[in-house]
């Protein structure tokens, strides 16, 4: 028997009567409604997603699917139990009216909830130029849709796709140009591919993969602007170097965008970092209070990570996404003493350029950088980051069965650079400077404010941005 | 002798091959613990997947403790005869680079991405094997009430054997030549307290003998290939001229040819056998399979848990002092990770014992671990799938003989040597 019946009473009552509706219907979305269930809520679950389409999963749209051998509706998420949820899809939430407890939906329906799960994601960043942004043949990728249309436009097979941006989707998209036949540039602005979430050393590596591959990788420069022909078909690039490029095709890959504008004014912790939240998935208020009855999960998430001086964190790879969705639907249907963290080891995957690239922990933590197995020359090897005299994160190319011993190394803190391997030692096994960015550089105007000088009436303020 | 390595030399014995569990399950007190001088047994499923991808494990049979005593003392005679897979050693006891290379030179002639049709082309060809088996049975039954055969002999050696030398490029027509030779480099190989006696020291003597023949075989038979090339993962291993890493040499080829030639097979008789023993010692598992034969893969997958076919593979040591489990592992020991005992660890598999089809999260390390995980996975799922699918279709009522079955004398490639069946019938 437990001490607090009424409590208990509770709970029971939520799990048989309340209503819990989830805002966003891909992965964490689907994954959260199944945990849901699983944990034996049996209220009323509403899943609301701004695309018309069931969920679907990300990754083989900049590679299988682009490539033709998957059709870009084909990549459906495998259900893995009935839901029994009642589905908005192809209408966004436009706000959120925690008073009265309503998700405002873009067509004016107002959904009701008890619990909230924020599952909005992100999406990707619009070519900066709003009237170019207009230009036939210009594309982003993010959702299947996107995919569908990039697919179309390589088969046509331009004479030559522009690629902005050398982060992982735009090295897959750029890799799979070259295995169809395409010629490709690739423009960077920063000194080499994936040097933002893997720094300069591996991104030399990248860059010779993509040159050996017969990419025209161009780093350094940035494109300025985009030109068109009388259909509006974009027809040249002008890079910052002064190259114009004649190109037909150009797939803007400059990162992503967290999907919170729906949130303005609901007074939590969201802005352009995504909505912060516990490490159990509880969403703060603006001014950094715990709220209890708003969950985040998915790519819009940020949480302080324990492994990484309790710093906050988003994590946008599938399995955090999959086990903090679970987490957090677990977290909604118990109490303090049921609840549990969601602390993730992250993991990430990428396939390019015949490589398989498998990483673990989050190497841009980390400032140094170490060879441990294999041969780089063959691109056949793992490299482990360190801070601090510790590891925090690995890389492998076309290693990826080693990549549970980092993993290991990298929950426990373990000591960088790890001992030497028993066998197959790289050439070079002395740490050096991982290069990454200098992190100095400003990131945005800040879109919160403290106001107020006595405690009782000290508060944060949400700024909207001129838009 | 400690607790631990009087429970290790009971498991090695002969007498308790059919059951090694229970003192596997008293080596588990201690998840990792020394069984003998500088040997060390892992019976925990973390302590094991933690080594697995430890590269300060070494799998080359070099710097293994165990191959450098005297042939005379060792108590591991399995080792000299894993390195014995032709002078070379072979990728299953090579550490990377080399194994990586060697490893990356079969599968490219074997498995996705370069020759992803190699294992289900095959499955035409093993449903008829499977079906020719049974009808040969059928066709030897005198009169009414049916009749006996014998699982091993009859029904589970025969099929994954043709496979494997059909896909290598063996001839078929040598298989009753080198049948008894890897019978008796596999009865050689005594890891255990037998190995000490008269029979066991024949034993020894007559696979060493064996093991000579299969090994000047496999190296006729390469250079056969050489001169005149077929379409078989064997001759394109000499032959590949145009992958990243050329031809294999014919040394090594040969040491991988004995390697893939019993490890092709062998293996995959003693987990049908496994399958066909646990299925008729759990009745009611057979009547959830016949109504639900989608569930095949997965009673698969929980036999391997229960009866890994490979139990552990001899030739494993550590490069430096490794901390697992409580234990430090002194560089230079050697260590034996037991699938077959982290597979019934009960802080990863509640109710160990018990034999369940629809086990969830069933990650059984039966299959290994790994840069070693098995090369020929995806083949012999699909052989175990029809050969086991076909059995349970076409045979009718069938009844364990004797049980438990006698079993062969290797520790490591652990398997009944004769599983006799009674049935009613063989259905068409």
């Amino acid at each position: 028997m437990s001490t607090h019946p009424l409590i208990d009473e509770l709970v029971r009552t939520f799990k048989a009567e309340g209503r819990i509706v989830i805002v966003g219907a891909s992965l964490a979305g689907l994954r959260g409604a199944e945990a849901l269930r699983d944990e034996g809520f049996t209220g009323s679950l509403t899943i609301i997603g701004d695309e018309v389409h069931e969920p679907y999963d990300r990754p083989p749209l900049s590679k299988q699917v682009l490539k033709g051998w998957v059709p870009a509706g084909n990549t459906k998420l495998p259900r893995l139990r009935a839901i029994d949820a009642d589905w908005r899809l192809g209408v966004a939430a436009t706000g959120l009216d925690r008073d009265n407890r309503e998700v405002l939906l873009a067509n004016g329906d107002k959904v009701p909830y008890d619990r909230l799960l924020i599952a909005t994601g992100v999406r990707s960043r619009a070519w900066f130029n709003p009237e170019e942004r207009k230009l036939k043949g210009l594309y982003t990728l993010r959702t299947s849709d996107d995919a569908a249309r990039i697919q179309e436009a390589f088969k046509a097979r331009p004479k030559r796709v522009l690629i902005v941006g050398a982060g992982f989707i735009g090295s897959e998209m750029a890799s799979v140009c070259r295995d169809l036949g395409l010629d490709v540039t690739v423009a960077e602005r920063s000194s080499a591919p994936l040097v933002g979430p893997l720094g300069g050393v591996i991104g030399d590596i990248a860059a010779k993969m993509q040159r050996d591959a017969g990419v025209d990788l161009r780093t350094g420069v940035a494109v300025e602007a985009l030109k068109g022909d009388a259909d509006g078909h974009v027809r040249q690039a002008q890079l910052s170097d002064g190259t114009l490029l004649d190109v037909d095709v150009v797939v803007a890959s400059l990162g992503s965008i967290r999907n919170v504008e729906w949130l303005e004014g609901a007074d939590l912790a969201s802005g352009f970092w995504g909505v912060a939240c516990d490490a159990g998935c509880r969403a703060f208020d603006i001014n950094g209070v715990v709220t209890d009855n708003i969950f985040v999960a998915g790519d819009i998430a940020r949480a302080p990570h324990v492994l990484y001086e309790y710093q906050f964190m988003a994590i946008e790879h599938v399995d955090a996404a999959v086990l903090g969705a679970q987490t957090a639907a677990h977290n909604m249907v118990h109490l303090e003493r049921g609840r549990r963290p969601h602390l993730p080891l992250p993991q990430f995957w990428s396939g390019q350029f015949g490589v398989n690239i498998k990483g673990v922990g989050v190497c841009s933590f980390g400032d140094e950088i170490v060879f441990t197995q294999g041969s780089v020359e063959d691109l056949r090897f793992a490299a482990a980051f360190g801070k601090n005299g510790r590891i925090v994160g690995a890389i492998t190319f076309n290693h990826g069965k080693w990549l549970e011993y980092y993993g290991r190394l990298i929950e426990r803190s373990a000591p960088f650079p790890p001992p030497p391997a028993g066998y197959d030692v790289p050439a070079n096994s002395e740490p050096m400077s991982a290069r990454f960015p200098d992190p100095r550089e400003p990131t945005g105007i800040p879109d919160v404010v403290l106001t107020g000088h006595d405690p009782t009436s000290r508060g944060a303020e949400f700024r909207p941005k001129a838009r | 002798m400690t607790t631990a390595e009087t429970a290790w030399t009971e498991a090695m014995k002969y007498e308790n091959r059919h059951d090694p569990y229970r003192f596997f399950d008293e080596l588990r007190k201690t998840p990792v613990v020394q069984v003998a001088d500088r040997v060390y047994v892992v019976t925990g499923y973390r302590e094991l997947l933690q080594l697995a991808h430890d590269p300060h494990v070494s799998s080359d049979i070099s710097k293994s403790p165990i191959s450098a005593q005297p042939a005379h003392t060792k108590p591991d005679v399995g080792a000299e005869h894993m390195t014995a897979y032709g002078r070379e050693p072979s990728l299953i006891v090579s550490d990377p680079a080399k194994h990586d290379k060697q490893r990356r030179q079969v599968m490219r002639h074997f498995a996705p991405p370069h020759s992803p049709d190699v294992i289900p082309n095959m499955a035409a060809d093993i449903q008829k094997l499977c079906n020719d088996s049974l009808d040969g049975i059928k066709a030897g039954i005198k009169g009414p009430g049916g009749g006996t055969f014998d699982v091993v002999d009859d029904y589970a050696y025969p099929v994954p054997v043709a496979v494997i030398c059909q896909i290598l490029g063996v001839p078929l027509k040598d298989e009753p030549t080198f049948h008894g030779w890897i019978f008796d480099f596999m009865a050689g190989a005594d890891m255990g307290p037998d190995a000490k006696t008269d029979e066991g020291q024949a034993r020894l003597a007559k696979g060493k003998e064996s093991t000579a023949a299969l090994t000047a075989y496999m190296r006729d038979l390469i250079e056969g290939f050489l001169s005149e090339p077929q379409d078989s993962v064997l001759s394109k291993l000499v032959n590949d001229k145009d992958g990243p890493d050329g031809p294999m040499t014919p040394k090594e080829a040969a040491a991988n040819a004995l390697l893939l030639l019993i490890a092709g097979h062998d293996s995959t008789v003693n987990t049908i056998a496994h399958c066909v023993l646990t299925l008729l010692r759990n009745p009611e598992s057979i009547e959830l399979l016949h109504e639900k034969p989608e569930l095949i893969p997965k009673a698969i997958e929980e036999v391997l848990r229960l009866q890994s076919a490979v139990q552990f593979f001899p030739s494993r040591s550590v490069t430096a002092d490794i901390a697992v489990g409580g234990t430090v592992i002194p560089a230079g020991s050697a260590v034996h990770l037991l699938y077959g005992a982290a597979n019934r660890d009960p802080k990863r598999f509640p109710e160990p014992e018990k034999f369940d089809i629809q086990r969830p999260d069933n990650q059984h390390v039966g299959w290994g671990r790994g840069v070693h995980s098995c090369v020929g996975g995806p083949l012999a799922r699909l052989e175990v799938n029809i050969a086991l699918e076909t059995f349970l279709r076409r045979v009718e009522n069938p009844r364990l003989v004797v049980d438990p079955p006698p079993y062969r004398v290797n520790q490591v490639f652990r398997g009944p040597l004769h599983l006799d069946v009674s049935f009613d019938r063989i259905t068409d």
